[in-house]
């Protein structure tokens, strides 16, 4: 376990990981591309950045995504609900995004055909921000944009 | 070895949501200590939810996600007494599965 633990911090590399994961049978090969834990995406400072890692192009601004249970004003920020539609038909992504977080990115979850593009988790903001939903439909990429105050910062000691 | 999730799947009409709360400290790597020393990041990575041998959810998480993540969604096609299973891998390479009923 231990060993295993200290390939993993060493490496550092998503792609280390896929293959222990995949080794211990959790995953079937076909799900692999869909499985490894996109890096360069993670390590991202902006949303140019993190589209590039993410392989799109420039997304366009779409009145189909809706914000729900999320809060005008956070009280902390360490636990801020997010609550994200999409009704863009075709949906195959959504990546919840921190516009003055340290690394943009927070989440991306792959919504398969037959599961509702429509989910909710919570989130750290390190101070008042915009939440991006950015939306991967039919190849083509979208975003909404919510303007979040916090008055108790999440991510300072 | 990380305390169990707590999962509900309840049917809704023709889907299924799933609410999964998780147990996980999901450091952020930004934090230190009382000597100044950054504490290491420490993050769930990797979330699948699978039905009945598909998949239904894929997600990758950054730090930026709540400690002791929560998450729902709905899918279709579930039906009542069907398995929801949920795996998660950190970044040290700990991996957890739990099981659920629907109801």
């Amino acid at each position: 376990m231990n060993r295993r633990r200290r390939q993993v911090l060493k490496s550092g590399s998503g792609a280390t990981l896929l293959a222990l994961v995949a080794a211990a049978g959790w995953l079937k090969p076909g799900e692999a591309s869909a499985q490894s834990w996109n890096k360069a995406a993670f390590d991202t400072k902006s949303m140019a950045d993190t589209m590039k890692a993410l392989g799109g192009g420039e997304p366009v601004q779409s009145k189909d995504i809706v914000f729900f249970q999320t809060p005008d004003i956070a009280e902390n920020g360490a636990v801020v609900p997010v609550g994200i539609t999409s009704n863009i038909p075709k949906t195959e992504s959504i990546a919840v995004l921190i516009e003055k977080n340290p690394n943009m990115l927070a989440a991306v979850f792959d919504i398969p055909p037959g599961t509702e593009p429509s989910l909710s988790t919570r989130v750290k903001m390190g101070q008042s921000s915009n939440i991006y939903a950015l939306v991967k439909a039919d190849g083509k990429y979208y975003f909404a944009a919510k303007d979040v105050k916090v008055t108790l910062g999440g991510c300072g000691g | 070895m990380a305390d169990p999730m707590k999962i509900r799947a309840t049917l809704v009409g023709d889907s299924t949501e799933v609410k999964v709360l998780m147990s996980h400290e999901m450091e952020t790597g930004q934090r230190k200590d009382a000597q100044g020393a950054v504490i290491p990041a420490w993050f769930i990575q990797n979330v699948t939810v699978a039905h009945g041998g598909t998949t239904v959810l894929a997600a990758q998480w950054g730090p930026a996600v709540s400690k002791n993540p929560f998450l729902s969604f709905k899918f279709k096609g579930g039906a009542k007494g069907d398995k929801v299973t949920i795996a998660w891998v950190d970044n040290r390479g700990d991996k957890r599965t739990d099981e659920a009923t629907i109801a």
